[in-house]
């Protein structure tokens, strides 16, 4: 072949792509544009509709009002990314938080010590999670399933269904809902804990051989095996960070709800998933970046604060945050689809 | 089942010591034997082909010799020395590098990630030793280079998710990741199996280029123009046993399936 015939060839593969697979090309490369797009035109339209929508203390309140879900997305997309799915991340940070509240309210146990009991609880919940689904065989959605109801009751049952309120916890408990001012903004103990958590599990995903074998394992479980990955330890840990994660979001949370209830963020599951799946990250496992969670996390607050800012009836929140849902999954579907 | 020695004329190295030696390896699944028996010989700097019909033992036989199986009964010996494999890893540590015809690569991840996977390398410094950094920039010069040095000049961007790229670029990962880190032996499971005729012609080429870098190479294909095109030594199972070993110049296609099939049994 001449040099001549094969600039010509190169030539004709560059015009193959029309724009629409050029933007499929980059969407692929890229996938938490979209959200990001998405997150940008909802905060312009909300704006348009009222301006107050992006003053400081309305940006700070959505973002403060994120942080328990976004902290619990990050659990959530780990395991999604392995092609799983958590429907026990509520059950597991009620739990933590239950047992950390009563612990150092009714048993006297010291603060940070409770903390440490919370969080390590959560560990354990999501070790147990883990074991099911690598030692058993069972499907993530099976052993999730279960799992909720499990923990719950356990938390119900420990708790006598009792809540605790701030003014009973200790300091340390309620220190995650401490606020400071930053410029214009105010945010909160907790809001810098969950971007520190996004920081540390966005570079173990991205730049770590942990997070290399997470994308492997969850693309093809199998074939990770045969290239002499440890796939079942992978996914264990997976399962653990989780667990870890939930654990301090249980913290999180006790400091934006001002109290430890047993009857706090029932939608956590859902939502999670939901931030996740906007975010641009595959069900089928393998792609998606933590960031795009982050940002999904957001929209769905952003729809919620804009709308009630509109005046607009709450339930349209949930029909957006419907279709937002299924627009991802289509679009995801679609990028899969690639070829060069 | 007829058993026969090495032939001593064909392949590279006649008289020297295998580089992969196999002896009576037993597999069963429940009550169905998969392998009854095998014995294998692979010299450094030749080309293996194992044929045989479906159901024959090929898969499980080159599964038990890469770690992705554990035979029964039987002994394995690498350069001599007595090896057992737990799981592919084990392999892959003393030099035996796999490529499976449908598991071969991760779509989602990049080229470079992909040659580097499970052997990822780190930053140099406290970025790679304290927060375990993975040094992508260098892995990804190093990919360019291994795939360079085989002859392949399709693929220019390691960066790209291997889901973007077609079969037979794909198979040229895959190939390449074996050849990269293949201290002493390459088994290529099907490499050609779903490709068109030039992208095969640049897969069989690599083979040929990976014997003369002096790796023992084992091919199984069902593709009998191409085993003859590329063999020195042909290794025939049937019915979980090895019916036979012969060379392109030795017996003819025809003979070989005939072999293959039983309609002809080889005279020791």
């Amino acid at each position: 072949m001449t040099a001549g015939t094969s600039a010509a060839a190169a030539e004709l593969a560059r015009r193959r792509h029309s724009p629409l697979q050029r933007v499929q090309h980059l969407l692929h490369g890229y996938p938490w544009i979209s959200p990001l797009v998405i997150l940008v035109l909802t905060m312009v339209v909300f704006t348009i509709v009222n301006p107050r929508f992006s003053n400081p203390s309305a940006l700070s309140l959505l973002i403060q009002q994120t942080a328990v879900i976004a902290c619990l997305a990050i659990g959530q997309t780990l395991i999604i990314l392995t092609a799983g799915i958590d429907l026990s991340v509520g059950a597991i940070v009620i739990l933590s938080m239950m047992v950390m509240a009563k612990l150092a309210v009714e048993n006297g146990v010291p603060a940070p010590l409770a903390l440490l009991i919370g969080i390590a609880l959560g560990v354990g919940a999501g070790a147990l999670n883990g074991l099911l689904v690598t030692r058993v065989n069972l499907p993530p959605f099976i052993v999730t399933l279960g799992t909720l109801s499990i923990f719950t009751a356990i938390a119900l049952l420990y708790s006598g269904s009792k809540s605790f309120q701030n003014n009973e916890l200790p300091d340390l408990l309620n220190w995650t809902g401490t606020s400071f001012p930053v410029g214009p903004f105010r945010l909160t103990v907790g809001v810098v804990i969950v971007l520190v958590l996004y920081a540390i599990v966005g570079f173990a995903l991205s730049q770590t051989a942990w997070g290399q074998h997470v994308y492997a394992v969850g693309d093809d479980p199998e074939a990770a095996r045969l290239a002499g990955i440890a796939s079942k330890r992978v996914l264990l840990s997976v399962y653990v960070v989780a667990g870890l994660v939930y654990g301090i979001g249980a913290w999180v949370l006790i400091g934006r709800a001002g109290a430890a209830s047993p009857n706090a963020i029932t939608d956590a599951n859902l939502q999670s998933i939901t931030a996740v799946v906007i975010g641009g990250t595959s069900l089928f496992g393998g792609r998606g970046r933590l960031i795009g969670t982050l940002i999904g996390a957001l929209i769905v607050q952003a729809f919620y604060v804009g709308l009630s800012l509109a005046r607009v009836d709450q339930q349209y929140r949930l029909l957006a945050v419907g279709v937002l849902v299924i627009v991802a999954v289509a679009i995801d579907q679609w990028i899969r689809k690639v070829k060069s | 089942m007829t058993a026969v020695a090495p032939n001593s004329t064909g392949g590279a190295g006649g008289t020297q010591q295998p580089i992969l030696s196999a002896r009576g390896l037993i597999k069963t699944f429940g009550r169905v034997v998969g392998l009854d028996g095998v014995d294998l010989d692979l010299y450094a700097g030749e080309v293996l082909a194992i044929i045989g019909d479906n159901g024959a033992g090929k898969s499980t036989l080159i599964k038990c010799l890469t770690g992705a199986l554990v035979p029964d009964a039987g002994t394995l010996e690498l350069d001599g020395k007595r090896v057992s494999f737990q799981r592919p890893q084990d392999a892959r540590d003393a030099g035996i590098e796999t490529v499976y015809q449908q598991l071969a690569v991760i779509p989602a991840l990049d080229i470079a990630s992909n040659l580097y996977l499970a052997r990822e390398e780190r930053r140099p410094g406290p970025l790679g030793s304290v927060l375990r950094m993975l040094d992508k920039k260098g892995m990804r010069e190093r990919a360019g280079k291994a795939v360079q040095e085989l002859g392949i000049q399709t693929i220019q961007n390691m960066g790209q998710a291997v889901e973007t790229l077609s079969g037979g670029q794909r198979q040229a990962v895959a190939v390449s990741r074996a050849a990269a880190f293949g201290g002493k032996v390459v088994v290529l499971d099907e490499p050609t199996a779903a490709l068109g005729v030039k992208e095969s012609n640049q897969v069989l080429e690599m083979v040929k280029s990976l014997r003369a870098k002096g790796l023992g190479v084992i091919l199984i294909s069902h593709n009998m123009p191409q085993v003859w095109e590329v063999a020195d030594r042909i290794h025939i199972q049937r019915l979980g046993g090895r019916a036979g070993v012969i060379t392109p110049e030795s017996h003819s296609m025809t003979d070989g399936v005939g072999i293959m099939t039983g309609a002809m049994k080889l005279e020791g």
